[in-house]
């Protein structure tokens, strides 16, 4: 690291626009540089001159939760098919080319946005540009490739959910808190409608939504704005845009009383789920409501200090372990959801309990200076903990890029959780954090030999 | 929770690669008591992780556990302060503080912004849990509780089911066969006076190595390291591990109600630093290490789309670490993945690497270099694993010459003596009814 340049961020925000090309306008503040090609293509570079490193993310708005009842799961088996070649590059030529350049690459689907990434060192990055636009327009999508990673797809599901009794339960939690909103089905996807995806489906869905215009490049690490952007222009450019039509909005009715539901499955140990709907930055009706559920979020679960593992694993010692929060950055309504199991000796049934007698104290006793100010520490640290990785720093970036927020929200934050008062933590505990709008998961364990159901073992160790 | 991943799960096996260029100048020293400390300076951000390894893992376990129990008890009380004090200390100061074990060590780790005001407290408050750990009777009772549960969660989890009885297989009474979590038996039978047993005797001085990296100078680092471990008993360097008896073959099986098959094949192989240690990992990259493009991935996913994940690693530990293949795949694929599996390492083993799939390999390995020493959290781990492994201080120099010297013959040659299909030991988790 010594013989590494050393630029440390700029402090002041330097809000400036230059317009270096004949049409390029770039906005810039501090290390970050935000340019939007004719085509659409929005570029956001980041110079970070740690390390002789760059990481290129391509960030699509689309995932599970633009998808509809038959199809679900198609964002993300598109997402595998995208490394199954273009005319110009046949099946596995990405991977290894990338491979050849002594590059990571991979690629993440979610709720909100699709993702593709390379790593590489710094001069490598033409190489990661030409193949990420290359397969942005011309993916082939063979019937016979598609055919041989549906079945890949089916044993990630297997994997990561059919044979995990918790990740059963929260797909099964999040079906019965959404009625409406496209939240209620699993990224995956149901296996049913997975085993019938086929090509032309995959076809459709990728003429719908990939495209310059609906995309978002990130690129940090050790490079020039300037010549980032002009090998984006080099290399994207010349790609057509689509007509994007946006996804519906599918907001979700008011929820008029409490939802509880069983899952049973084959498991050792019984586990509870229970979420609170909540707004997000980009459904609040306030915007110092999402801060407030975020600083309550650390209140709860920032740290071994804070309350669930000071109150219930420590102190009544009724979970094993228990973990709380929400997703700020969803692009829809979100829940604010706790997951956890029973201590020995305790049920699902005192375990709930004790979460919401934690809930009822922040409705009713302000939150005590000294949480908050280790909240703010947390925060001011992390800020500089998060610059000790270029991917991370990318990844937001994309993030707020394609749920419609912008990336500057991210230089705000530390000053939008300071100004979180005690009283606004009280305020939307007690909006948000009744009965008629909770819903509560349980998975009841099964034998995992098949015999008949034990009886409760050790008192109320099975609820 | 809501991310789901295209490729691998990611198998760290702590393999990098060099150039020149920006290699981390490790400083090397002891503390006053005899603890070996080991350097980097980053000036780049205002932070510091400083990481105390012991030679105090599981293998040392007198009560299969005990190491596992022992780090998870060190916050829960040192010194006057109790486990919600240790907590509110660290978090006050933005700092994070972890402790856990493995098989060959046992860590404690502390990340902080270089602030005197926030370092020092948090530097202190890290020392008085090295040095005067109480081990509350309570916490005790309540952190085996939660072992206890967190065993039966590994009886749902078929993954966990088959790591346990691969060790059990390949190590039979060597101390790796233990998983690090122990057993329900022995955790219950755990007392709290072998925790202490445990820490007296391992958590010294000479049994500990101390690694730095951050916005410190040289002679910051060395304040930081007596006082964090300056205080320590000298102690000793515990006898080595018992030597690995190589594996005999066999099979095991495990029923489990799972939808898949869990697969694991290997036997012991790797100590670090064995002279081998080359020409099994750049051969290994191309067998099943390099993800997608790596031969047990074409076979098993690319081209019969078998499994999600497929792969093959080496783990070099104090005594032989193990060589495994694993495969996950619908319960009715389970032998032809087997077979598959199988197939390509006896393939692999009798031709070695074609010419072309070791050029890509080298050029995989030393270009991507930088990036695996592109932050301190790499380049402490790195550090932690040349200091605790006596591995020579100029090994990231020579790493890209070692790599770049490896030829298709020593890569056939090293897989045929040290990989032997007759002993390789194969547990299947899955199929339940």
């Amino acid at each position: 690291m010594k013989s590494l340049a050393v630029i440390l961020l700029a402090a002041g925000l330097t809000g400036c626009a230059t317009a270096p090309g004949p049409s390029r306008v770039v906005h810039s503040e501090g290390p970050v540089h935000e340019t939007t090609l004719a085509n659409g293509l929005k570029v956001i570079v980041r110079e970070d001159h740690r390390a002789p490193v760059v990481v290129s993310q391509v960030w699509y708005k689309v995932g599970g939760s633009y998808e509809y009842d038959g199809v679900t799961g198609i964002s993300h088996v598109l997402e595998h098919m995208m490394f199954k070649g273009t005319p110009n590059h046949p099946p596995g030529q990405f991977s290894r080319i990338i491979a050849e350049h002594g590059g990571r690459e991979n690629a993440f689907t979610a709720q909100d946005y699709t993702a593709y990434f390379q790593q590489l060192e710094k001069s490598r990055l033409p190489i990661a540009f030409e193949l990420e636009a290359d397969r942005m327009r011309h993916l082939t999508l063979d019937p016979q490739e598609a055919a041989r990673e549906l079945q890949v797809v089916m044993e990630e599901r297997r994997l990561r959910t059919d044979d995990n009794p918790q990740a059963l339960t929260w797909e099964a939690f999040s079906a019965a808190a959404w009625q409406v909103s496209p939240y209620r089905h699993p990224i995956i996807g149901w296996m049913n409608d997975i085993e019938n995806l086929g090509v032309d489906d995959l076809r459709r869905w990728y003429q719908t939504w990939y495209a310059p215009n609906n995309a978002t490049l990130v690129v940090v690490g050790d490079v020039e704005p300037q010549k980032v952007f002009e090998l984006a222009e080099r290399h994207y450019g010349p790609l057509k845009p689509s007509t994007i039509t946006p996804a519906k909005p599918r907001i979700e009715p008011p929820q008029r009383g409490e939802r509880r539901i069983v899952v049973k499955a084959p498991a050792e140990l019984p586990y509870l789920i229970m979420g609170y709907k909540v707004p997000t930055l980009k459904t609040a009706d306030e915007d110092w409501k999402p801060y407030a559920l975020e600083v309550l979020g650390g209140v709860l679960d920032g740290g071994r200090s804070a309350r669930l593992p000071r109150e219930l694993v420590r102190g009544g010692q009724i979970a094993a372990s228990i973990s709380a929060g929400y997703t700020l950055t969803a692009r829809l309504g979100d829940l604010f959801s706790f997951g956890g199991t029973p201590a020995q000796g305790h049920d699902v049934a005192s375990l709930e309990a004790a979460i919401k007698a934690q809930i009822e104290k922040l409705k009713t006793e302000p939150v005590s200076s000294e949480e908050l100010a280790r909240i703010k520490a947390q925060v001011t640290a992390s800020k500089v903990y998060e610059l000790d990785s270029v991917f991370y720093q990318a990844m937001q970036i994309g993030v707020l890029e394609t749920v419609g927020l912008d990336w500057r929200l991210l230089e705000q934050y530390p000053q939008r959780i300071a100004a979180v008062t005690p009283e606004q933590i009280m305020a939307v505990a007690r909006e948000f954090f009744i009965a008629d709008n909770l819903t509560v998961a349980v998975l009841d364990p099964q034998p995992l030999d098949g015999a008949a159901p034990r009886a409760p073992a050790g008192g109320a160790y099975r609820h | 929770m809501s991310l789901v991943t295209r490729k691998f799960l990611v198998i760290i096996t702590l393999c990098w690669s060099g150039i020149a260029a920006a290699l981390p100048q490790i400083e090397h020293w002891q503390t006053g008591n005899g603890a070996r400390v080991y350097f980097v300076a980053a000036h780049e951000l205002p932070m510091v992780d400083v990481q105390v390894v012991f030679d105090a893992g599981s293998a040392r376990d007198a009560v299969p556990g005990t190491a596992s129990l022992t780090a998870r008890l060190l916050p829960e009380g040192a010194g006057d302060l109790n486990a919600n004090a240790i907590a509110e200390r660290f978090d006050a100061l933005g700092a994070s503080s972890g402790s856990s074990a493995g098989r060959d060590n046992a860590s404690v780790s502390l990340r902080s912004l270089t602030d005197p005001a926030l370092l020092q407290p948090a530097l202190e408050t890290l020392a008085l849990v090295l040095r005067a750990p109480t081990f509350p009777a309570a916490a005790f009772e309540r952190e085996r509780n939660r072992a206890l549960v967190a065993l039966r969660a590994q009886e749902q989890n078929p993954g966990a089911l088959a790591d346990r009885a691969f060790y059990q297989a390949l190590y039979g009474q060597h101390p790796y066969a233990q998983a690090t979590l122990g057993t329900a038996q022995s955790v219950t039978a755990l007392k709290r006076a072998d925790l202490l047993t445990h820490y007296r005797h391992y958590f010294t001085a000479r049994n500990a190595i101390v690694v730095i990296v951050g916005d410190l100078q040289r002679d910051a680092a060395a304040a930081v390291a007596e006082t964090v471990v300056g205080r320590l008993p000298g102690g000793s360097v515990p006898p080595p591990l018992p030597a690995v008896a190589p594996a005999t073959g066999g099979k095991a099986h495990v029923a489990h109600p799972s939808s898949q098959t869990h697969i694991l094949v290997g036997q012991p192989v790797l100590r670090r630093g064995d002279p081998d240690y080359f020409a099994l990992y750049v051969g290994n990259h191309i067998l099943g290490g390099s993800g997608l493009v790596s031969r047990i991935s074409d076979e098993v996913r690319e081209k019969r789309g078998l499994a999600y994940s497929a792969y093959s690693y080496f783990m070099p530990m104090r005594q032989a670490g193990p060589f495994q293949m694993g495969v996950q795949t619908k319960n009715e694929s389970a032998t032809e993945a087997l077979q598959v599996l199988r197939a390509t390492l006896e393939r692999y083993r009798a031709e070695g690497p074609t010419t072309e799939e070791l050029i890509a390999a080298k050029k995989n390995i030393t270009g991507g270099f930088p990036l695996n020493i592109d932050s301190n959290s790499d380049i402490a781990g790195y550090l932690a694993m040349i200091a605790f492994y006596d591995l020579p201080l100029d090994y990231l120099d020579r790493f890209i010459d070692q790599v770049n010297a490896v030829s298709a013959e020593q890569i056939r040659d090293a897989f045929q003596r040290r990989v032997d299909p007759e002993r390789l030991v194969t547990v299947t988790v899955g199929n339940g009814k």
